[in-house]
């Protein structure tokens, strides 16, 4: 079992992060104790602000020591409780170790600190002239929070997911050792690739603080064409053609009258043509107008002459693509002000699949009398499902919840998806996982934690039980 | 009924400069878009259009030949016919030469029901374009529309908005509105009607084509407005720090927000 913290615990950590970073009882924040969800929820014993990796250096020294477990949180923007300090002990709070350490122009690379946000990355790098290309829809999530969830996000299709950006990394272990695994170096080859163990492991193998991001040439164009469709399935049954035909979209994003209503009504406003049944919502990025005309062309003959089309509409200046692009962007708020409570899915499907996957959830919605809206990011497969709880009772709530998403994982996997996308495992999906992988992965995985971890005092209760 | 609806190129980018000398916008002609009060400006004008059957809506620009583009963009969204007026000797106008010629196209192309301006563009941002046409021409105007409530054959009912009132308008024909953003969702370019209207003849119109023919009331030389100096704008920012309880910066915060009136 763990250790309860005692107050000579205390006295160590406010030596090592001073007394004004130390904080307990009713002096710690009470939405600490959950993410942005909510569904789990946990005080920490004592929460611990760090600014600087010495400091958690010598506090995992401690707490390995002291069988202390130890919950590492950002900007607690996640959506599976892996922020949350279960097993109580310390909450250690990376939001204030926030700085950009270097931009390379020459290597191409951006040394950041874990907590550094991702909207503050992005203004700074395109600034002068570098994209970092991920782009998950939380702009305040903190970069550590992106890596330690292997964060995806819409432009996904063209760029790929964080763990593609991530050159190196600087972590300390749950012994207190730090290490460097990668670097500025665009291959490697050598030995185990530590560094991608460490992303997407969900704060459970070690603490990252310190990022290398690898950065490229900012785009100067960027177009969204806004393409409406008679029916759902022959919007989505267009999307692994778009892909393959042509220019390759950066983001490919569906959208249904339904889910578009509640985005409307929560801000206030239509966006252009909101009358047809559902849409396609293509990004495009390049460096000249003749390019991204020349594309545009190309595309939008292809939607209308082959994909069956109703019409392609050009979103082009910042206000069109506001105007389009601000229902899209406020989908889980509107979602999530609909209702009382909700809970989430965020399977990943080979793209062919969404048609019979959506289907088949439209039914279960139906089956169970529970409303469960969604969207999605068609391009690459990974759908954002909610089940709304609205005026249902606890018992029948927790019981839809129990056979819904069983039934929805199960249909997943039979058709060669997994549990989650991009918003990880954490607390709240374990139990799928478990399903899907299988005893050996399961043993694989155990056998890994074990040699980072083993006395099982970072993250624990995460990912695996 | 016969819609004239004015546009202007303007940049793309808040990042303008200016010519230190001479205080005129330097203009980069790959960096351009439709002025987006322009884009409520037609949004308007296609549903009045679409209000009474057989109308028109004939979309204008002044500007260098470059300009043309933001005609062919008005054709995407849904405009019928446009016209652009162009002649070297029209640079370096400003707000009223600007109205003047604006009211001699309009003039030339004659025989309309309704002229409609975006309330200002977002270089010159002076809003004032649209009423001096409206002088010019001798007709009545109705500033910051944001919807038609209403349309007959002999005029029209509008509704404008104001910073605290709304007012409901009857305006009778031949008129001119300018149009307020943030009511109306602005439809975006068609690639079907591109497909349709790439090839559809814009006409063009220079100095002799108008009904004034005199240089000397356009450009330049017909602006009585000097600019006495040009300076950048101060981008300083300051920051205040307020402390207190929670309530009371609540309370602050608050009455922040109020007093900007985002509450």
């Amino acid at each position: 079992m763990y250790t309860k913290i005692r107050n000579r615990d205390l006295k160590v950590f406010e030596d090592i992060v001073g007394a004004a970073h130390v904080h307990v009882g009713a002096a710690i924040d009470a939405d600490l104790a959950h993410d942005e969800l909510g569904t789990v929820a946990a005080q920490p014993e004592v929460h611990l602000v760090v600014t600087d990796k010495h400091q958690i250096e010598a506090i995992m020294t401690h707490c390995n020591q002291e069988k202390i477990p130890v919950t590492v949180r950002g900007s607690g923007t996640g959506l599976v409780g892996a922020c949350v300090p279960i097993h109580g002990g310390v909450l250690l709070d990376m939001s204030k170790l926030n700085k950009i350490i270097e931009l390379d122009p020459l290597n191409m690379t951006l040394r950041v600190e874990p907590g550094v946000l991702l909207m503050d990355i992005a203004e700074y790098v395109e600034k002068q002239g570098f994209l970092y290309a991920p782009d998950p829809g939380e702009k305040s999530a903190t970069i550590g929070g992106n890596i330690a969830t292997n964060a995806g996000g819409m432009r996904a299709v063209k760029y790929g997911v964080t763990r593609d950006w991530v050159r190196g990394l600087e972590v300390v272990l749950p012994s207190g050792e730090r290490i460097v695994t990668g670097g500025k170096v665009v291959k490697n080859s050598t030995g185990y690739a530590i560094k991608d163990l460490i992303i997407g492991s969900e704060g459970t193998l070690g603490i990252i603080v310190e990022a290398t991001l690898k950065l490229i040439p900012l785009p100067n164009k960027s177009v969204s064409l806004l393409v409406p469709f008679d029916s759902r399935e022959q919007a989505i049954d267009a999307v692994p053609k778009i892909i393959a035909n042509h220019a390759l979209p950066t983001a490919v994003e569906f959208l249904e009258k339904d889910s578009l209503a509640f985005s409307e009504e929560f801000l206030g406003k239509q966006i252009p043509h909101a009358d047809y049944p559902a849409y396609l919502l293509l990004s495009y990025d390049g460096n000249s107008d003749q390019q991204m005309e020349d594309d545009v062309n190309a595309i939008s003959s292809f939607c209308i002459d082959e994909l069956g089309a109703i019409d392609v509409y050009l979103v082009d200046t910042d206000e069109r693509k506001q105007s389009v692009w601000s229902a899209r962007g406020a989908f889980l708020e509107a979602i999530k002000s609909s209702t009382t409570e909700i809970d989430e899915c965020d399977v990943v499907l080979p793209r062919v699949h969404i048609n019979e996957f959506l289907k088949f959830t439209k039914n279960l919605s139906r089956e169970l009398g529970v409303r469960i809206p969604y969207f999605g990011h068609a391009g690459d497969g990974n759908l954002h499902i909610y089940f709304c709880r609205d005026e249902l009772s606890e018992q029948k709530w927790q019981k839809a919840l129990e056979i819904g998403f069983d039934k929805m994982y199960d249909k997943a996997f039979e058709l060669g998806g997994l549990v989650s996308g991009e918003h990880g495992i954490g607390y709240a999906k374990k139990a799928y996982m478990e399903r899907q992988v299988g005893p050996a992965q399961m043993t694989l995985m155990r056998g890994i934690k074990q040699v980072f971890d083993p006395n099982n005092i970072l993250n624990p209760g995460k990912i695996l039980s | 009924m016969n819609i004239i609806t004015c546009v202007k190129q303007v940049p793309a980018s808040s990042q303008v400069d200016v010519d230190p000398d001479t205080g005129v916008l330097i203009r980069d002609g790959n960096n351009v878009k439709m002025n987006p009060y322009d884009l409520y400006a037609l949004e308007l004008s296609f549903q009045l259009r679409d209000k009474r059957a057989g109308s028109t809506v004939h979309t204008v620009t002044m500007g260098p030949p470059s300009a043309r583009q933001v005609l062919l963009e008005s054709f995407f969204m849904g405009g019928d016919e446009a016209t652009l007026v162009s002649d070297p000797r029209f640079a370096g106008a400003d707000v009223l030469a600007t109205a003047y010629t604006l009211s001699q196209l309009i003039r030339t192309i004659g025989n309309f029901d309704v002229v409609v301006c975006g309330k200002q563009t977002t270089d010159g941002d002076t809003a004032q374009v649209g009423p001096e046409i409206a002088e010019f021409l001798g007709i009545p105007h109705v500033p910051y529309v944001i919807d038609i409530l209403n349309v007959t054959d002999r005029g029209m009912r509008v509704r404008s908005i104001y910073d605290a009132h709304d007012e409901i308008v009857d305006v009778a024909f031949p008129c001119l509105i300018t149009v307020e953003k943030g009511h109306l969702v602005p439809r975006l370019p068609s690639y079907r009607r591109k497909l349709a209207y790439r090839d559809h003849p814009i006409g063009l119109v220079a100095l002799s084509d108008l009904v004034d023919p005199n240089p000397d009331h356009y450009g330049l030389k017909g602006s009585p407005t000097q600019v006495e100096a040009i300076f950048p704008p101060d981008k300083r920012t300051e920051s205040v720090r307020h402390t207190g309880t929670k309530t009371e910066l609540a309370q602050t915060l608050f009455d922040l927000l109020k007093e900007s009136k985002y509450v």
